[in-house]
């Protein structure tokens, strides 16, 4: 690999029948270039949460993904109503999701925290009324 | 045990992925809340959901699930079978409810992939 690898991905809000096709994509495209499952599984699960939160409550969002031999990051850039306490939203079972998201069995107050845990390093900032922007970083050594 | 050994053992219908019946199944995760898959699954093991839609093949996909088994006799319906036949995810249905299949594994040594207090009967307790 001579330098990063860099792809991106537009998702739609509220468009719960395409939802996750980013992640599936990303997912292959991960496998393809041969990275250790194990990292590919925690990327697949990071990005699909990602993914599921701007279906589930933003407007639009560009994801990014970028691939160097140490690492994998994952930039998403939502347009959208922000998170007001990103402090509460990190606390597992806290949720601010609606009985449809809850029905797609999404909404349980687990999606951040997941994505913390399948991440090396995760930044998340906020502006109210704005948008949300996720920085997520996954090593591969 | 393997795929076909849980048909057997759950009285399942097979919808889709007769060819799949033998996959190595270890370890077993029941829920219907998709982000408690994604949190506490591992790589081939069965999920038991109640849960009959696309996300929930979706969800299996990124979390490499073995297989699924609905519960207490759900039916998966054309786009939900597309997306499995897609993903080569097999999906088979269970007449018992999620508790009783869970148990009925869970006696047969298929063990949970969740952590557990007791340390016992689970993936890390193992």
């Amino acid at each position: 690999m001579t330098g990063p690898y860099s792809q991106s991905f537009a998702i739609q809000g509220k468009n719960f029948f395409n939802a996750g096709k980013a992640s599936t994509e990303i997912k292959t495209m991960l496998k393809d270039l041969g990275i250790d499952p194990a990292i590919v599984r925690r990327v697949a699960i990071a990005t699909y949460e990602a993914e599921m939160n701007v279906v589930m409550y933003a407007e639009e969002a560009t994801l990014i993904v970028e691939v160097t031999p140490r690492a994998i990051r994952i930039l998403v850039n939502d347009r959208g109503p922000g998170i007001s306490d990103i402090n509460l939203a990190m606390q597992e079972g806290y949720s601010t999701a609606t009985a449809e998201m809850r029905e797609m069995g999404f909404g349980a107050g687990m999606g951040l925290p997941n994505i913390k845990r399948n991440s090396d390093d995760f930044k998340v900032s906020s502006t109210v009324g704005q948008g949300t922007k996720l920085e997520i970083t996954v090593n591969i050594n | 045990m393997q795929l076909s050994e849980v048909r057997r053992l759950l009285a399942c219908d097979v919808f889709w992925g007769e060819e799949f019946l033998d996959r190595a199944i270890k370890y077993g995760c029941a829920s219907d809340l998709m982000s408690d898959v994604l949190a506490f699954s591992r790589a081939d093991a069965l999920l038991l959901t109640g849960l009959v839609n696309i996300q929930t093949i979706q969800t299996a996909f990124i979390a490499e699930i073995g297989a699924i088994v609905f519960v207490r006799g759900k039916k998966p319906d054309e786009a939900v079978l597309k997306v499995a036949r897609e993903k080569k995810i097999p999906l088979l249905g269970t007449p018992h409810s999620m508790y009783e299949a869970s148990g009925i594994l869970y006696q047969h040594g298929v063990v949970s992939t969740m952590e557990c207090s007791s340390g016992v009967g689970c993936a890390r307790g193992n």
